[in-house]
C-alpha cells in the first residue's frame, strides 16, 4: 500500500460529545426522579399536595427520562461514533446529525413540560401527545437517514456487527412509534388512539415489548459489540454466533408482546403464542450474553485492574440474568403470581439498571477521555467507586422487589379455605411492602450517588482536555479496493 | 390461497431461511471473512502505531 498524499477525512465527534454530555445529565435527572417517586411510595406527602408533583405524573416522566433521554441519547451518540469508526468515513450529513441532536433534546424538554401538566395519551412508554409524536417521527427519520447514509458511503467492504444491531434498533423503533402513535386529535393537547379495545392493548404491547427488545436490547447489544472487544483489546468471541443470534433475536422479539396481557381480554391463543415466543427468546438472548462475556476468555485478569471492563462485563451478567427471568415470568402460571406485583418492576430494573445503565456507563467512561483529547479519565479510582455504588444499588433494588413482589402475589391470591373469601385486603399487602420499598429507595440513592460521581469525573476530564480532532486516511484503502 | 395457508407457508419459509443463515454462518468458507471482520475494529490502532503522531491522541485503556 503506497501512502502518497492520502486523502484525509475528519470524523464528526462533535455530535458524539454533545450526546455524551446529555447522556450523563439526563441519567442523573431521570434516576433522581426515580428515587423521588420511590420515596413518595413511602412518604406520600413528598408530592407537596401539588398536582404536577404527584406520583402519577412523575412516574411517566421518570420512565421517559431514563429510556428516551438517558438511554436513547447514549444510543444515538455511540451509534454515530461506531458507525464512523467501523465504516472509516464521516457522518452522512453533519447538519442532519445536528438536527437529530437538537430535535431529540427538544422532545425531551417538551416531555419534561407536558407530562407533569398531566398531558398524556396514557399509553405506557408512549405517553407524549400527538404534536410531540410528530416531532419524534421527524427526528427519528433524520436519524435513519444519517445512520444508513453513513453505512452506504462506507470505505469498508463488511458492515461490522455492531451496526447491524444499531440498524435493526433504528428501523424497528421507527415502525413501532409510527404505528402505535396513530391517533385522532381532538385538540392540540388531546388525542384518542385509532385502535379500540383489545386491539389497542395488543398494538400498545407490541410496541411496548419491542421498545424493550429493540431499543433496550438490540441497540445496547450494538454498543456491547464495539466497546467490549475494544476495552478488552480482543476480537469478539464468535463472530458467527453474533450473526446467528442477531437474526434469531430480531425474528423472535417481535412476537413477545402478548405476555404483557396474560389473562386479559386478548384471545387465549395470542397469549399462548406470546408466551412460547418469549420462552424461546431465552436462547438468542443468552447467545449474545455468552458472546460478550467469552470475549474476555483468556484475559480474565483484566477485570482485576480495569473498572471500565468490569462495568461492561457485569452488565452482561445482568443481561443474562434478566433474560432468564423474563422468559420465566412470561409463562402463564408464573405470570399469574408475578403480574401487577413489584416483581415486574424489579425485573425491569435488573434489565434497565443492570444491563442498560451499566453498559452505557462503561461506554461513557471509554468515550470521555477519547473525545476530549485525554489519555486517561480524571480518576480511575472513582470509576471503581462508581462501579461498587452502582452494583450495590442494583442488588438492593432487585432483591427488595423480588421479595415484596412474591409476597404481594401470594397475599393477593390467598383465600380462606372454609368460605373462599380473600385472606388479606389490598391495603394489608401495601403496608407489608413498606420495608422493601425503603430498601429500594436506599438502592436508588446509591445509584444516583454513583452517577453524580461520574458527572464530576467527566467534568474534570473534559475541563483538563480539548475536543479531539481525529482524522482518517481513506485514499490507500480506496486505491486498494479499485485495484482489487 | 387463503390467509391462513399463506401465513403457515410464510412461517415455514422464515424457519428454513433461518436454518440457512445458521449453515451459512458456520460454513468453512466464511471463517476467514468473519475473523477479518471481528478484527477490523482494531485496524485503526495498528495504523496509528505504524504511523506515530498522526492524530492528536488515542488513549490507552485505563489500567
Amino acid at each position: 500500500m503506497s501512502q502518497t498524499n492520502p486523502q484525509q477525512i475528519e470524523y464528526n465527534l462533535k455530535v458524539v460529545r454533545q450526546f455524551t454530555v446529555m447522556t450523563i445529565v439526563w441519567g442523573i435527572i431521570g434516576m433522581a426522579l426515580g428515587v423521588w417517586i420511590a420515596a413518595q411510595l413511602i412518604w406520600p406527602e413528598l408530592n407537596f399536595d401539588t398536582p404536577w408533583l404527584t406520583y402519577s405524573r412523575l412516574r411517566p416522566l421518570h420512565t421517559n427520562a431514563v429510556i428516551f433521554a438517558f438511554g436513547t441519547s447514549a444510543l444515538m451518540g455511540t451509534s454515530f461514533y461506531i458507525v464512523q469508526k467501523t465504516c472509516r468515513t464521516k457522518l452522512f450529513s453533519d447538519k442532519l446529525a445536528s438536527f437529530v441532536f437538537w430535535s431529540w433534546q427538544t422532545i425531551i424538554v417538551l416531555a419534561v413540560i407536558t407530562l407533569p401538566m398531566g398531558l398524556t395519551s396514557s399509553k405506557e412508554y408512549a405517553e407524549l401527545e400527538w404534536p410531540i409524536d410528530i416531532l419524534i417521527a421527524l427526528s427519528w427519520i433524520a436519524y435513519v437517514i444519517v445512520f444508513f447514509g453513513t453505512l452506504v458511503k462506507r470505505n469498508t467492504s463488511h458492515i461490522y456487527v455492531a451496526n447491524w444491531f444499531y440498524g435493526a434498533f433504528i428501523i424497528v423503533i421507527a415502525v413501532l412509534h409510527i404505528v402505535n402513535s396513530m391517533a385522532m386529535p381532538v385538540s392540540f393537547t388531546k388525542s384518542y388512539s385509532v385502535y379500540a379495545g383489545a386491539v389497542d392493548a395488543m398494538v400498545q404491547w407490541w410496541y411496548g415489548h419491542n421498545a424493550v427488545g429493540f431499543l433496550l436490547t438490540a441497540g445496547f447489544l450494538g454498543m456491547m459489540y464495539y466497546f467490549v472487544p475494544k476495552q478488552a483489546e480482543r476480537p469478539v468471541y464468535s463472530y458467527r454466533l453474533s450473526v446467528v443470534h442477531f437474526w434469531a433475536l430480531i425474528g423472535l422479539y417481535i412476537w413477545a408482546g402478548p405476555h404483557h396481557l396474560h389473562y386479559t381480554a386478548l384471545p387465549d391463543w395470542t397469549q399462548s403464542l406470546g408466551m412460547v415466543m418469549s420462552v424461546i427468546l431465552f436462547v438468542p438472548s443468552w447467545g449474545g450474553m455468552i458472546n460478550g462475556i467469552m470475549t474476555l476468555s483468556g484475559a480474565w485478569h483484566k477485570l482485576k485492574t480495569d473498572p471500565i471492563l468490569r462495568f461492561l462485563i457485569v452488565s452482561l451478567s445482568f443481561y443474562g440474568m434478566s433474560t432468564f427471568e423474563g422468559p420465566m415470568m412470561s409463562i402463564k402460571s408464573v405470570n399469574a403470581l408475578s403480574h401487577y406485583t413489584d416483581w415486574t418492576i424489579g425485573h425491569v430494573h435488573s434489565g434497565a439498571l443492570g444491563w442498560v445503565a451499566m453498559i452505557t456507563i462503561g461506554a461513557m467512561y471509554y468515550l470521555i477521555p477519547r473525545l476530549w483529547g485525554q489519555t486517561q479519565i480524571h480518576s480511575v479510582r472513582w470509576i471503581n467507586i462508581h462501579f461498587w455504588l452502582h452494583t450495590i444499588g442494583v442488588v438492593l433494588y432487585i432483591v427488595a422487589l423480588w421479595i415484596s413482589g412474591v409476597m404481594q402475589g401470594l397475599m393477593w391470591r390467598a383465600v380462606n379455605a372454609d368460605d373462599g373469601t380473600l385472606t388479606y385486603s389490598f391495603v394489608e399487602s401495601v403496608s407489608e411492602s413498606y420495608p422493601f420499598w425503603f430498601i429500594r429507595f436506599v438502592g436508588g440513592l446509591f445509584i444516583v450517588a454513583g452517577m453524580i460521581l461520574m458527572a464530576v469525573n467527566a467534568y474534570r476530564t473534559i475541563k483538563a482536555g480539548k475536543p479531539t480532532t481525529e482524522t482518517i486516511d481513506v485514499a490507500p484503502r480506496e486505491a486498494a479496493a479499485q485495484s482489487a | 390461497m387463503d390467509y391462513i395457508t399463506w401465513r403457515s407457508l410464510y412461517t415455514v419459509l422464515v424457519f428454513v431461511l433461518f436454518i440457512c443463515i445458521g449453515l451459512w454462518a458456520y460454513s468453512k468458507g466464511r471463517k476467514k471473512r468473519f475473523d477479518e471482520a471481528a478484527n477490523s475494529i482494531f485496524e485503526e490502532d495498528e495504523q496509528r502505531n505504524n504511523k506515530q503522531g498522526n492524530t492528536k491522541q488515542e488513549s490507552k485503556n485505563n489500567e
